[in-house]
């Protein structure tokens, strides 16, 4: 797959997990690509960790607000119905199960949810930003990401890089399928046409349980 | 009632070693006025309360840029690949906080509360590595981390419009951090990109009191 159609794959998927009315957080990168995949009738309030309830898409060039930017420090906007807040709020909005899925990439997850997407030790420390909040409050986590790192494995039997979070992940969501976290271990519930379940193992450290409900993922 | 001072009078405030908290989200809040003044004068050994170091060459990244920043109490650094070189060079401490914990340990700090009792960064680096963490707690069957709360010598904020008996009102996004802090330093410095006169903001639409506020700066809108 390219790797254009591996992104829309997967954001048109995530979109499907949305709900007219959710409060949805979104990780920088595909994650900002959903929004584009909603059906027409579903709305839903995008929050911006760094202040913004109903925060909008980038405006145009030369339509930019000094004094509105998205969680990455790039001009954007807020919608009509929207407002700001202060960090607080943002996180008390975030911690206390008001936002219903936040959707994020990872380097690492594994089949009991656990999450690493902030440091790899001696080479990258980013920090950890409003990750470890949001997955710890969203109600419903999403991974949205590509389902190797060329060729090597990124859903794990477990986490070996520092965690975000400890068992928070609901969902992953890659261009070979869906994932679902049970207490049994992780569900392979939709696949790709183009791939084999065979195909789907072989690129997965965890093992997978097939669901028995196995379907196409489109 | 707060008191106009120069920028460079304003900059004077900060000492060598101080602690200091800087509002903004990736530069977008910060004092930039101030800052500049402050690389100007080369104050030394700064302990940096933020939510994050912006891109190189923005915002309060030029402290670092300028190594005179000894300690970062932050959230995000990954814009700035100085923060990584001065980190392994052992020159510079940084100490990862949660976002939002470090929102509402600057709020304890400002508040008078003891600390924050949180589920986030349970099972990860920050219980086993982070100086803020007092210990854990367990209420109602759940287990939580207790963080302890921060407090500065001085508070860096901006705000879009400040009238003369120093009540703030951000604009878009610049809120983020700066109406904490203004609660939580013994001296706090608002850059202000418009002055009114008093009354100029209506009382419903103050977000930070005159009264958290020690000195304004007239900044001129940038």
């Amino acid at each position: 797959m390219d790797k254009n159609v591996i992104k829309s794959t997967i954001a048109a998927r995530v979109a499907k997990e949305l709900k007219d009315g959710d409060v949805v957080n979104l990780g920088i990168g595909l994650p900002t690509m959903v929004p584009n995949f909603l059906p027409q009738d579903v709305h839903v309030t995008l929050h911006a960790e760094l202040g913004c309830v109903g925060a909008g898409p980038r405006p145009a060039p030369g339509e930019e607000d000094y004094y509105v930017v998205d969680a990455g420090g790039q001009p954007s906007s807020c919608t009509l119905g929207g407002s700001f807040i202060d960090s607080a709020t943002s996180f008390c909005i975030i911690r206390g199960g008001h936002v219903d899925a936040t959707i994020l990439g990872c380097l690492e997850c594994d089949e009991e949810g656990n999450m690493a997407n902030w440091i790899i030790p001696g080479k990258k420390c980013p920090g950890m930003g409003g990750a470890m909040d949001l997955v710890v409050g969203a109600k419903k986590v999403i991974v949205a990401m590509e389902h190797t790192a060329k060729g090597s494995p990124k859903i794990l039997k477990k986490c070996r890089l520092p965690l975000t979070a400890i068992q928070c992940v609901n969902l992953i969501i890659t261009e070979m399928g869906v994932m679902e976290v049970t207490d049994k271990g992780l569900v392979l519930k939709e696949i790709h046409p183009e791939f084999t379940v065979e195909q789907v193992q072989e690129a997965t450290e965890a093992q997978l349980i097939i669901s028995p409900d196995l379907k196409p993922m489109c | 009632m707060p008191k106009f001072v120069s920028v460079e009078e304003a900059a004077a405030y900060v000492k060598d070693g101080m602690t200091v908290m800087i509002g903004g989200f990736l530069g977008c809040g910060n004092p930039h006025h101030i800052i500049d003044e402050l690389v100007k004068r080369g104050v030394q050994d700064l302990t940096i309360i933020s939510n994050d170091s912006p891109p190189t060459g923005y915002g309060l990244s030029k402290l670092i840029d300028n190594h005179q920043v000894k300690r970062l109490i932050t959230s995000h650094v990954g814009l700035n690949p100085n923060v990584a070189e001065q980190m392994n060079a052992g020159e510079l401490e940084v100490n990862l906080t949660p976002q939002g914990s470090l929102a509402e340990m600057v709020r304890a700090g400002g508040g008078g509360l003891g600390g924050v009792i949180t589920p986030t960064g349970l099972g990860t680096l920050v219980e086993e590595q982070n100086p803020f963490v007092h210990g854990k707690i367990t209420i109602d069957g759940r287990e939580y981390l207790v963080m302890k709360p921060v407090h500065a010598d001085v508070a860096l904020i901006s705000g879009h419009t400040v009238d003369k008996a120093g009540n703030v009102w951000y604009k878009g996004t610049s809120r983020n951090f700066c109406s904490l802090m203004a609660t939580a330093a013994d001296v706090v410095i608002c850059e202000a990109d418009h002055v009114v006169e008093t009354g100029g903001i209506e009382p419903e639409n103050v977000v930070t009191q005159g009264i958290f506020v020690d000195y304004i700066v007239d900044g001129g809108k940038l």
